[in-house]
């Protein structure tokens, strides 16, 4: 040191220097309270095995690189490109337009929308001045143009407004909202009910809310488009069985029990649905044995009966009344108060749990504004009228019972229904009838429903997104019957029908 | 609805007036002030959006406080499964049924939410304008269930989504309405493409159309529908969907239907869209790298919980570089945002036909419901044809086809009044003069300063209840966020002002959130402009 001393001086203060940092160092390290006994156990530990201190060292030191390297991806089929290739790739690029050109049919389709001038009703004026019969509309119960349930409306546009301005959440539950579910329930006979704010976003958000991932939904293939949605975006498993076929869900649910014993998978949620009329088919669910499959088997049932509320049983409470089955045997009803009930919106019922839950995880209930009050108001003034009406469903009954009659011995149709449904699809027999592709059916379908037009009857084909629809739909004309219409317009509606089919169709015979 | 009910809108329209308030002219009596004219329009020098943060203490203490709520919850699970069998009933399996509900997935509902359920579903009655009617409720059971009391209690309403102030009983959209329900009925019963389209329907269309400058329009009958049923006929599998993180549920839940990808990007980041746009187009679709047959970009206009508008010029600039297709849901933005009112692009001073689709609805401005998609005659044709609400879903009703048609013409200025641009020009002032001086009092407030929803941000969760309660208590409905509609540590509380409201009525507002931000320690923002209650009531207007 001595010698240092005088022949290096600088290198000398850089020797002080490191001394004296070194013993602050250390004396600050000390004063940690503990740092004795690590630095004791990291000195044993090195007089045990020198090995572990290198090691541990090691470690460190591919910390310190591994934090400091740039993240890695996950993929492994991400493909590492410069800047410039980027660029390229970037400018090369080209979308498919938007959307796609329309076709003929497309523009045909377009223009054959009727446009209705004036008020909605079972009759209406078209924009080119024609009167008309309507008989697509859901107006089951005639009461589009009712006028107490008009004034009950233009009260509450005075005392609440239109809109609601907000989810039922925050501010939109309103007290006509509370008190149309208490209606609906009583009406039904179940526990509690929610309402929605749109017919086809109910069920589409109620199964979502309860179904998930690894839960099990047999749905009968007949189902309507709102189902399928609901359905698809639920994430569950999903087994469609055949329409209206009891063997077969049967079959279904017996081989998932099997599955389900020889996996030994954990329980999860597992429900059946199917919907009350067929929106599709126009014919009715078979409650009884649905009822007592989703018993045997231990399943949910949910019943969309959007269709049949208020029109089908003594009442017109829906399936349930039609087969006098305890309401609260069906897990979910789902129904519509844009039919029958003349106004907008749908609800859920079933017990208190179902409904809260919905309260919180109901998409289209959570985010969405609620219902207007002059809406809901309206359709619980329907509720009263059929409440007071109890022949109603029996009125149906019997205008659907005469205009199958004159219907049933045109050759070229098939009525799709069931006995007692006044949905009725009319289909072309294409045992008599020469037709092509759906296309071609659905252009003599038009023809008919033009020809009707002409002679005074309001008609529509069934429409569908074709390209999302999961299961082919035959073609049809969809016809409604109402309680409001009388004797003589049935009559006539039937034998224009008729009159127009054979007048399209008679030509394209084998 | 035709000329008959146009004639009838001008003799009315004289009677028409809201509920104390004077126009912006009138709000002082200093003559400089008294010239200005607010209007709601993107300002050079404006900050945006800015998220701020609080110090670490309060993000410390929020942390512990979720962490301190979780073991309690789980203490009283453990202890409730034990001794209080029957109350966990229905989490177990059941006679062979699995829960409804699973265990994990309910416990937040069960053990956070459910503390502070008087906060959410208040039941109201009545116009839900200036002042919303609660009806006041009990409860016996810790917040299980409610019993209405009977009485009812008057509060200012900073809940609604009345921007507009046309949620109204009466004036000339009530009238026109009215007309419209002894004309037309109530409903058409019918999709759009069987028979329910009517006279109105298309009225309404064009009208729109003309409003939102755009060649078409169509109209759906639920705000939540027009996005969850016409994303999926947009774009289909190979087609990539590219989507702000804080996009709404309607956006999500049609984005996942439409069987697209799906990418996520930060909230108004742009250049985070932007290195996801060029990774994206450069790598192609996942696993196959072909090329993506469209792309979508999905963006609000205005944003419900951040009060955020989006960044609209960069977004064009990048849609002409990347080539990808545009849709701005407009829910809240139009009718809010624009000199005119004519939304996002109005508010930038932008050509809408840069935009390929613009989406709004009818339930927030213009006090109705529903939805509307607005774009060029070709994309409105195939959307009529294949949007599964104008196929499978009602038609809109006619009395909120009327509402829309009248407060729209009033916008316009089409009724012969000045009403609607003085409506504009009292939400644009509203909204800048509550979120100003709000942030002057020092309360960490998001959004942008001209966005008519302001989310005062709470952190804590026990201030959560505390703040409505409070606020309840003064007469004053608010909105309270928590998760999982907000980020964990971001709970807030959320006004929406409307041009209903009075420069009274703000005053008011902010006295209370003054009060109640002493009591509850919200002062977060390290904002070195800081104003006392005094000053704010003084000089709240200079400078906004």
């Amino acid at each position: 040191m001595e010698t240092m001393e005088t022949a290096y001086p600088a290198l000398n203060e850089l020797f002080v220097f490191l001394n004296t940092t070194i013993t602050q160092i250390s004396i600050y390290y000390s004063r940690i309270p503990g740092s004795a006994i690590l630095l004791k156990y990291i000195k044993n530990s090195h007089q045990d095995d020198p090995f572990r201190t290198a090691l541990e060292l090691l470690l460190v030191f591919f910390a310190i690189i591994y934090l400091f390297t740039n993240k890695y991806r996950t993929d492994n089929n991400f493909i590492e490109l410069t800047p410039q290739e980027v660029e390229e790739l970037v400018d090369e690029w080209q979308p498919d337009p938007l959307v796609p050109q329309l076709s003929d049919d497309d523009k045909r389709e377009l223009e054959k929308i009727p446009v209705i001038n004036g008020p909605q009703g079972l009759k209406v004026k078209l924009i080119n001045g024609k009167s008309l019969i309507n008989f697509s509309s859901f107006d089951f119960l005639g009461l589009l143009t009712n006028v107490t349930i008009k004034e009950k409306a233009i009260e509450t546009l005075k005392k609440y407004g239109v809109g609601s301005c907000g989810p039922p959440g925050f501010y939109g539950t309103f007290d006509v909202h509370t008190e149309f579910e208490k209606k609906v329930s009583e009406f039904l006979g179940t526990e509690d009910t929610i309402i929605y704010s749109q017919g086809f976003s109910t069920i589409s958000s109620a199964i979502p809310s309860f179904c998930k991932r690894g839960d099990i939904l047999v749905i009968d293939e007949g189902c309507n488009f709102a189902i399928q949605k609901g359905v698809q975006i639920s994430r569950s498993v999903i087994k469609w069985f055949k329409h209206n076929d009891m063997e077969d869900l049967e079959r279904i649910l017996q081989k998932i029990k099997n599955e389900d014993i020889e996996t030994g998978r954990k329980l999860t949620r597992r429900f059946i649905i199917s919907e009350g009329i067929f929106e599709n088919y126009g014919d009715i669910a078979l409650l009884p044995k649905l009822v007592e499959l989703k018993k045997l088997y231990k399943y949910r049932l949910i019943l969309d009966e959007s269709l049949s509320f208020g029109i089908m049983g003594k009442r017109g409470a829906g399936l349930t009344d039609y087969f006098d089955i305890n309401p609260t045997d069906v897990d979910m009803i789902v129904g519509s108060m844009c039919n029958a009930l003349c106004s907008s919106g749908g609800f859920c019922s079933g017990s208190f749990e179902i409904t809260e839950h919905q309260r919180i995880s109901g998409l289209a209930y959570c985010y969405s504004a609620s219902l207007p009050a002059m809406l809901t108001v309206s359709a619980s003034e329907s509720l009263n009228i059929l409440k007071r009406n109890p022949q109603f469903p029996l009125t149906i009954n019997q205008n659907t019972i005469l205009f199958k009659q004159i219907l049933k011995n045109v050759k070229y149709l098939l009525l799709n229904c069931s006995k007692d449904s006044p949905v009725i699809h009319l289909r072309i027999n294409e045992e008599i009838v020469r037709v092509g592709d759906i296309q071609d059916k659905e252009r003599c379908l038009q023809d008919i429903v033009d020809e009707a037009i002409n002679n005074g009857i309001l008609l529509t084909r069934a429409k569908y997104v074709r390209s999302q629809e999961l299961f082919g739909v035959e073609p049809s004309i969809r016809i409604c019957i109402s309680a409001g219409f009388t004797k003589k317009e049935i009559e006539k509606a039937a034998s224009v029908i008729k009159n127009a089919v054979t007048k399209v169709l008679k030509n394209k015979t084998h | 609805m035709g000329k008959g009910s146009q004639t009838k809108l001008s003799s009315t329209a004289q009677s028409f007036h809201l509920p104390a308030i004077e126009t912006p002219a009138n709000y002082s009596s200093s003559n400089m002030i008294a010239k200005q004219r607010y209007v709601s329009k993107r300002r050079d020098d404006d900050p945006g959006w800015v998220e701020e943060e609080p110090q670490y203490y309060f993000l410390f203490t929020t942390y512990l406080s979720y962490l301190v709520l979780i073991c309690l919850g789980h203490l009283r699970d453990f202890f409730g499964k034990r001794f209080k069998r029957k109350d966990y009933e229905h989490l177990k399996e059941q006679n062979g049924y699995a829960p409804l509900n699973s265990d994990f997935d309910n416990f937040y509902v069960r053990r956070l939410k459910l503390r502070i359920n008087d906060c959410f579903n208040r039941p109201v009655t009545g116009v839900p304008g200036r002042k919303i009617t609660l009806l006041e409720r009990e409860t016996k059971d810790y917040c299980k269930t409610f019993q209405l009391t009977g009485k009812t209690k008057d509060c200012l309403n900073l809940s609604s989504y009345n921007y507009l102030g046309f949620a109204q009983g009466k004036g000339p959209c009530a009238d026109a309405v009215e007309q419209t329900v002894l004309k037309y009925g109530i409903t058409t019963c019918s999709p759009r493409v069987e028979v329910g389209t009517s006279d109105l329907h298309h009225q309404v269309e064009s009208l729109v159309a003309r409003f939102v400058r755009k060649p078409a329009a169509m109209l759906i009958s639920m705000g939540y529908a027009t996005n969850s049923t016409t994303l999926p006929t947009l774009v289909s599998k190979g087609c990539l969907i590219i989507s702000d993180e804080f996009n709404h549920s309607s956006i999500v839940f049609g984005s996942r239907l439409s069987g697209a990808f799906i990418r996520v990007f930060k909230h108004n980041n742009m250049a985070d869209l932007e290195a996801l746009l060029k990774e994206c187009i450069s790598q192609g679709q996942p696993r196959t790298h072909r090329p993506w047959k469209k792309i979508l970009l999905v963006v609000e206009g205005l944003y419900s919980m951040e009060g955020s508008i989006c960044n609209l010029p960069k977004i064009i600039e990048l849609k002409k570089k990347y080539k990808f297709y545009l849709y701005v849901d407009e829910a809240h933005s139009i009718g809010a945002l624009g000199p005119r009112g004519r939304g996002v692009c109005d508010y930038y001073g932008i050509d809408p036909n840069e935009v390929d689709i613009l989406m709004g609805t009818f339930t927030k401005s213009f006090g109705a419901a529903g939805g509307y998609i607005a774009a060029s005659q070709d994309i409105i044709d195939h959307l009529k044809l294949t949007n599964h609400a104008s196929i499978y879903a009602e038609s809109m009703t006619p009395i909120v086809l009327q509402q829309v048609y009248t407060s729209m013409t009033i916008i316009m200025g089409e009724d012969g009044t000045s009403q609607g641009q003085e409506r504009l020009e009292r939400l644009a002032f509203n909204a800048r003069y509550l979120s100003t001086n709000l942030r002057r009092l020092g309360f960490i407030i998001y959004g942008d300063r001209d966005s008519p929803i302001i989310p005062l941000l709470l952190f804590n969760p026990a201030k959560i209840p505390a703040f409505s309660r409070e606020c309840l208590k003064r007469d004053l409905a608010v909105v309270v966020v928590a998760y999982p509609a907000t980020p964990m540590i971001s709970s807030r509380a959320r006004f929406c002002v409307s041009a209903a409201h009075s420069k009274q009525d703000l005053n008011e507002i902010l006295k209370i959130c003054n009060e109640i931000g002493e009591i509850l320690q919200l002062k977060y923002s390290d904002n070195k402009v800081r104003y006392t209650i005094e000053e704010v009531l003084r000089d709240g207007e200079k400078n906004l």
